[in-house]
């Protein structure tokens, strides 16, 4: 299984464990969960603890990181989403973390799997349908509503705003999640041809150097769309979560 | 492409007693993201972790690095006002300077023409002092003058008596008379 690109998204159980009838092993992705959030909250804390008035680096990247999302949330939600920074900070530090942790050869990327960015993009929807409707009541509903639109055509710009809403978690997760996919397989791929290759002689040495350009040009790749991932889920988070505060158009 | 000769070798290793469970395991390994007998255990693993996370940033880290931000940026606002105020200070001491400077340079004027104006009197009235003296003796020269030149008149007359009597006496041989020389003198000077 040495070359299958798909191996690597195997998840096998570590820890078996059983609890009515439903099967919550401690498999190897919630061994990466776990090394996600304990490596982040480490690093938070640590770099922190000297509360330094003038920063070594490391404070400085965490604070760095703080004010990049509380900017990118006070842009998109004003001031009033300010509310949800624990929580656009948390899935931001998460994806992003996950996604560089993915970057290690052998570790277990916990954002390619379509369940985990299909729960945390369901977790921003809901925050958005919870805190709108005890926030707003039924006027959370005139988000479907655009004012300013004719009667006439009203009914259709409805049931597009209705459907554009919808259709908001399942493009959050699958853009996560198939960004994250397709990076590690042809990465995969392209290491698996360093190896046939070279298996086959002088020659295919020889050919082998191409795809270890490319493997190396898509690792460096690899690492932006880590960090751009994470970067366009947090800003489209904003985004969503702008529409709880704002109802309005 | 490439990948083919590696399975193909693979699949030959592997023995024929296995190829049914292969099958199963294939089956059950389709693709793993969309395997959904693990999405249980990785909505309920996500949701230990994430949950945890999320309940340690919010109460523990974010409140300390807003602690910090705000400080600096407190510290930062009371250092400026603390610059700006010294910065007045300095303003002001070099106005209090700049004034004094001025002040001591009227006073220095001032000063100056005091001196000036006394030092002119003191030399106005020591010269009319010595002009009144100059005068004074100036008059009292004269006035010697005038004495001598009365005296000298008076010799002028007796002379010229004694003159005219003695040309006399020479030209006729006589002797002329005291009254009439002294007369014709009188005349003669008008």
């Amino acid at each position: 299984m040495a070359n299958d690109p798909i191996h690597q998204f195997q998840i096998s159980k570590l820890i078996p464990l059983e609890v009515g009838g439903y099967d919550l092993s401690f498999t190897n992705a919630s061994l990466f969960m776990v090394a996600t959030v304990v490596v982040t909250s480490a690093f938070l804390y640590l770099t922190t603890s000297s509360r330094s008035l003038v920063p070594s680096r490391l404070q400085s990247v965490s604070e760095m990181s703080y004010e990049f999302v509380a900017n990118m949330l006070r842009d998109a939600a004003g001031t009033a989403g300010m509310r949800f920074f624990p929580l656009v900070f948390s899935l931001f530090m998460f994806v992003l973390m996950a996604n560089m942790l993915g970057m290690f050869p052998y570790f277990f990327t916990v954002t390619s799997q379509i369940i985990v960015t299909f729960a945390l993009a369901v977790l921003v929807v809901g925050t958005v349908l919870v805190y709108g409707f005890y926030k707003h009541g039924f006027k959370f509903l005139k988000l479907f509503v655009p004012s300013g639109v004719p009667m006439a055509v009203l009914p259709m710009v409805v049931v597009i705003e209705l459907i554009s809403f919808l259709s908001r978690p399942i493009s959050l997760s699958v853009r996560l999640f198939a960004n994250m996919l397709a990076g590690h397989i042809t990465l995969k791929v392209f290491a698996g041809f360093i190896v046939s290759l070279s298996s086959l002689g002088a020659l295919g040495v020889a050919g082998a150097i191409l795809p270890l350009i490319m493997t190396v040009a898509i690792t460096g790749l690899e690492f932006l769309v880590s960090f751009l991932q994470a970067y366009v889920f947090a800003v489209l988070a904003c985004m969503y979560l702008n529409d709880a505060v704002h109802p309005g158009h | 492409m490439f990948v083919a000769p590696a399975y193909a070798q693979e699949s030959t290793s592997s023995s024929e007693l296995q190829t049914e469970l292969e099958i199963d395991v294939h089956e059950e390994t389709a693709f793993p993201p969309f395997d959904s007998s693990t999405y249980v255990s990785q909505l309920v693993w996500l949701a230990i972790t994430f949950g945890l996370f999320y309940l340690f940033l919010k109460k523990v880290v974010l409140p300390r690095i807003e602690g910090i931000l705000e400080v600096r940026s407190s510290r930062i606002s009371q250092d400026l006002d603390q610059a700006a105020r010294l910065k007045e200070e300095a303003d002001a001491s070099v106005a209090a300077y700049e004034q004094e400077l001025a002040d001591a340079r009227a006073k220095a004027t001032i000063i100056g023409q005091q001196a000036r104006d006394g030092a002119k009197a003191e030399a106005e009235a020591q010269r009319k002092q010595v002009e009144a003296t100059l005068d004074s003796r100036l008059v009292e020269a004269e006035a010697r003058i005038a004495l001598i030149k009365d005296a000298a008149m008076r010799d002028v007359d007796q002379i010229a008596e004694e003159t005219a009597d003695l040309i006399v006496q020479e030209l006729v041989g006589v002797k002329a008379e005291k009254a009439a020389v002294s007369a014709a003198v009188k005349a003669a000077r008008g």
